[in-house]
């Protein structure tokens, strides 16, 4: 039993213990990817947490990301703030805009959810492009070198940024791995389960959906930020529904409501398309096949069919 | 311009608009109500149907008319075949469950584009109508000398448009017909009701729900051979039909086909009216937020019911 | 009076150019000797490898099938004349599906998997914003071929340049004089609500008002718009001149309704060809837009007077006389555009030349000799016409064509002078570090 329940923890410092070494070994391209798909899997993982986790599927979490995006590059380049307060900024904004949507899109459930969601996400990105005149619409800006620094230490470097990713990674891991086992994770789960039975139990599932969705916006809104202050652009192309349906993708096919798929996830899309595109330049073909194929053969997911065939007890 | 022929022209553009979407719409709302899958490769039908009218349409050469009524028939047919192929070969296999279609299609997304890409190539084609004549429209207004007409600028539309409309209209009647007193019809209405049963029956739902997937993907086509010699073919042109599919679906209520039209309709139309009284981006964002409001205050959709 | 504005500082800047010019010369000189000695003896026959950031999928990707056909083409001139520096070139194309994010990662793949010695090639201007800032920090020169304002209005990087088209900025304001004294004074905009269109608009709008004029209303299209009717009844009555620029897939329907919207009575009617960049002329809807006036980069049809240098450059990319593809004439290109890859990569090899260029290590030499050019001759190297590059901002200026449309052909009217879309420099990249 012990060994069973230490298992996860294991899990967890493990891929935590191997992020951090792959940086001495990796060659700096790889390990340039590496620091992106850290950054991202934190987006994947906000996402999980409301689509894995609590069974809601939203297809509106770009405006998160963005929100992230925009409230840090817009503080920094407007309001000259460093890094750290504009980060804050960011996922302030991100939690609050995932307040306001989540207040009114759980009124509804299921594909009435997935369209609101698309559509207040739809109006945020032609409110980035209506305000053009601060945020250059769908052109972006960039945030200078020069002001992406914390601590005297430039975040532009290749060591200071894959750290930075990391840490910001491992910060969302080890909170995520934490929160979903949890008594409010498993609350969550219940829910996905079957809402009127956790309604009968006595829990106010609505409250705990919306709840979910702060925190799962809030994660993916750091992200955002993180990617903006690490990667110096903030655009509306992050803020368009392709953005939306990424973290869905990743997720899927990572595996849902596990703890690791969505690393998994955002590692096999990022070089299925790196690695296919150096190749030919049909790689989208190469995506399409690739996904028909996995939803035939392994329908949970990578990690989903870990933990279906080999470790059950994987978070 | 002045505001009444604003109103009446911003009107006109919104029935087209309207037209088209619900002729995609009820394909997807279709496939949604018999199958309940989500279909995110529905807009790339509607693209095919596009490309292939303009493949008739240049390889006939001769009068347009020719190509248009042609591709009319060919590219639902082609478009329909290989939607029912797909079916088959994919979802089928997955057993229709909801997480895995959308990655399915989402991978069958990518498929079509690219292929498309790689043989039609990155240009915006344009299709010739079979006619295309201009109408410019009188206004009517009450002045000193009482009511008088006159003819505003820029008020106008054109026969293909009004086309367009009426096409649709008929499209949509036939499709009404053939669901209420054809034997398929029946077939996918008892299907849509209780897939167990049916199966009990004796009725072939794997079969049926080869034919839905194939109907609605031709509708989808239809629009967009409608819609091609207003606009161009184009890789990507499948995108915004997809998403304004969704929207109108869910607003209409899941599986109510006359709900899917009333909402194509409605989002038509206040696309275009809204857009005389703002700016156009301000105008889009107000009418995206109503759309959502809508669905906040009523979840189930306009005609929907509340079961879920 | 603007005029005296923008031409003070420039002999001012031209001759302060000419002193840091010859200074990096005397510098240059000093390497280039060995250098040169250096591949007489063969000292590395390796290829100079230009990493091609393409747009091949996505919005861009018409453009990109263009751009890709005329960097080819270049890179074959190249390597028939003997190549950069004694080395052949060779082309790593990578698509970036007009996307910013892929752009940056594909930036830090030429950099850091391929080791190219440049990048080059990119239009979009989101993906160009997008990718600069890798570019910057990893010190790989990036030439882009956008026509974007963003390289000179100082919010890229000093190993970011523009130095084979011009910017919105500067043709738009050489536009304005045309406009006012043979159109019309009283102007109403319609662009895309995009940064680009933004930039349409706000220096249109100042170019304008110097010229007397006023700009009556403006009218910013939504992105993926695919009709356009609605939004023309908000073109004032009064409306003289109608100033349009799209982009997108879309643009021939945008052209064709604007035929329908207006019928017999339309006002003149100026727009930027990308409304029409690779969409034939002649295509049914488009009869109204006789008489009408359009900007080009390049003349798309081949004029009476055409230069030699106009001539071969067809003959090389394979473009017709109507600029369509010389093996199917329905394919028509993005003329007004792609001249910039061609030219750009010219200005590459004689950067190199000039740097003694010999890999890597010599990126920060071969940013400080291009930005020591200033003038370009119209020259099978520069076959849209002479350019001026402003090594300070990093853009280079040049010639801007106006063609009016009769029977379906493109006439070039006005050809607009260098100094015409002149404006005071906004950033000194040179003094940033390398």
């Amino acid at each position: 039993m012990t060994g069973k329940s230490r298992a996860p923890n294991l899990m967890v410092f493990g891929v935590l213990l191997c992020l951090g070494l792959l940086f001495l070994v990796l060659p700096a391209y790889h390990a340039g990817n590496l620091a992106r798909i850290m950054v991202l899997a934190v987006y994947a993982m906000g996402y999980n947490l409301l689509f894995g986790y609590t069974g809601l599927l939203s297809l509106g979490h770009a405006m998160f990301f963005a929100a992230g995006m925009y409230g840090l590059g817009l503080s920094m380049t407007g309001w000259g703030l460093s890094p750290v307060p504009a980060f804050a900024v960011g996922v302030g904004a991100a939690t609050l805009a995932s307040a306001i949507i989540g207040f009114l899109a759980l009124r509804t459930r299921g594909v009435a959810f997935m369209i609101v969601t698309l559509m207040f996400a739809q109006a945020g990105y032609l409110v980035i492009l209506y305000f053009g005149a601060y945020t250059r619409g769908d052109e972006g800006f960039v945030i200078q070198q020069a002001d992406r620094m914390i601590a005297g230490i430039d975040l532009s470097g290749d060591a200071a940024r894959y750290f930075t990713a990391f840490i910001l990674f491992a910060v969302c891991f080890l909170g995520l791995a934490w929160l979903v086992r949890a008594p409010f994770g498993r609350t969550l789960i219940a829910i996905r389960e079957n809402e009127e039975r956790a309604q009968m139990l006595g829990y106010d599932t609505t409250m705990y959906k919306l709840r979910a969705m702060i925190v799962s916006g809030a994660i993916s809104g750091a992200a955002g930020a993180g990617y903006a202050l690490l990667f110096g652009y903030v655009g509306a192309t992050f803020a368009t529904v392709q953005y939306s349906i990424f973290p869905l993708l990743w997720v899927l096919l990572g595996g849902a409501g596990t703890l690791i798929g969505p690393l998994v996830g955002v590692f096999f899309m990022f070089y299925l398309i790196d690695i296919s595109s150096a190749v030919t330049s049909a790689y989208m073909l190469i995506a399409g096949l690739a996904l028909v194929l996995l939803t035939l053969f392994a329908p949970q997911g990578f990690a989903g069919e870990l933990r279906k065939r080999v470790f059950a007890w994987l978070p | 311009m002045e505001f009444g022929p604003h109103l009446l022209l911003a009107s006109l553009e919104g029935f087209v608009t309207a037209a088209i979407l619900a002729l995609t719409a009820m394909g997807l709302s279709i496939v949604f109500g018999v199958m309940r899958v989500v279909n995110v490769a529905h807009g790339e039908f509607y693209m095919l149907g596009a490309v292939i009218a303009w493949w008739v349409a240049s390889l006939l050469g001769g009068h347009p008319a020719i190509g248009f009524v042609l591709a009319l028939v060919v590219a639902p047919l082609v478009v329909g075949a290989l939607a029912a192929v797909a079916d088959r070969l994919i979802l089928q296999r997955i057993n229709y469950d909801p997480d895995r279609t959308i990655v399915a299609t989402i991978g069958l997304l990518y498929i079509i584009q690219q292929t498309t890409l790689m043989t039609f190539g990155p240009e915006a084609r344009p299709v010739e109508a079979p006619f295309n004549t201009r109408l410019a429209l009188p206004w009517f207004e009450f002045g000193d000398k009482g009511l008088t007409m006159f003819w505003p600028w820029g008020l106008s539309t054109t026969s293909y448009k009004l086309f367009v409309i009426g096409a649709a209209v008929a499209i949509l009647l036939g499709l009404w017909l053939f669901m209420r007193h054809s034997r398929f019809g029946l077939l996918m209405r008892a299907t849509q009701q209780d897939r167990e049963t049916a199966l009990a029956f004796g009725i072939p739902v794997d079969r049926v729900y080869a034919w839905v997937f194939g109907l609605g993907a031709g509708l989808a086509a239809v629009g967009a051979v409608l819609v091609v010699p207003i606009q161009q073919a184009h890789y990507l042109m499948g995108q915004d039909p997809l998403l304004l599919s969704f929207i109108v679906v869910i607003i209409g209520g899941l599986g109510s086909l006359p709900g899917t039209i009333i909402a194509a309709v409605l989002i038509g139309m206040s696309d275009g009216i809204i857009s005389v009284f703002f700016t156009p981006t301000l105008a889009k964002i107000i009418a995206t937020l109503l759309v959502a409001m809508v669905l906040v205050f009523r979840p189930q959709g306009l005609l929907g019911r509340r079961a879920q | 009076m603007s005029d005296i504005k923008s031409n003070k500082p420039l002999f001012t800047r031209r001759a302060t150019l000419k002193g840091i010019g010859s200074g990096v010369g005397a510098v240059a000189a000093t390497g280039v000797l060995p250098g040169s000695l250096g591949f007489a003896q063969a000292q590395s026959s390796e290829p100079i490898s230009i990493g091609f950031q393409v747009h091949r999928t996505g919005i861009g990707a018409a453009y990109g099938r263009w751009y890709s056909r005329t960097t080819e083409a270049a890179v074959k001139r190249i390597n028939d004349m003997g190549g950069i520096n004694g080395r052949p070139v060779k082309l790593v194309a990578e698509d970036d599906g007009t996307d910013p994010k892929r752009g940056a990662e594909v930036v830090e793949k030429f950099a850091t998997q391929y080791n190219c010695d440049v990048a080059f090639g990119t239009l979009f201007s989101h993906v160009v914003i997008g990718s600069a800032p890798r570019a910057g920090e990893l010190k790989l020169p990036y030439f882009v071929v956008s026509e974007g304002h963003h390289v000179a209005s100082g919010r890229l990087n000093r190993y970011t340049l523009q130095p084979g088209i011009t910017d919105v900025k500067s043709q738009v304001k050489a536009m304005a004089p045309f406009v006012a004294e043979n159109l019309g004074k009283k102007v109403t905009m319609i662009f895309p609500d995009f940064a680009f269109g933004h930039d349409h608009r706000d220096y249109f709008s100042a170019a304008i008002k110097a010229q007397g004029g006023e700009v009556l209303e403006t009218i910013a299209v939504p992105p993926t718009e695919t009709s356009f009717t609605r939004y023309f009844p908000k073109i004032p009555r009064d409306t003289e001149v109608l100033y349009h620029v799209m982009v997108g897939p879309s643009v021939l329907t945008f052209v064709k309704e604007l035929g329908e919207f207006f019928g017999p009575s339309r006002p003149e009617i100026f727009g930027f060809i990308d409304s029409l960049e690779a969409v034939d002329i002649r295509s049914p809807g488009l009869e109204f837009l006789n008489g009408t006036y359009f900007w080009e980069g390049n003349p798309r049809h081949a004029q009476a007077d055409q230069s030699p240098y106009d001539k071969n450059f067809r003959a090389a990319v394979g473009v017709d006389d109507r600029g369509a593809s010389l093996s199917d004439s329905k394919d028509v290109s993005t003329y007004s555009h792609m001249f910039g890859c061609w030219e750009t990569l010219n200005v590459i090899k004689k950067g190199m030349e000039t740097a003694g260029y010999q890999g890597p290590a010599d990126r920060a030499k071969l940013i400080e000799a291009v930005e020591a050019m200033t003038d370009m001759a119209h020259s099978d190297d520069h076959p849209q016409g002479a350019k001026w590059f402003d090594g300070k901002t990093h853009q280079v200026f040049g010639h801007q064509y106006i063609s009016k449309v009769e029977d379906g052909n493109l006439v070039v009217v006005h050809t607009t002078s260098i100094e015409d879309g002149m404006y005071d420099d906004e950033v000194d990249y040179t003094t940033r570090p390398l």
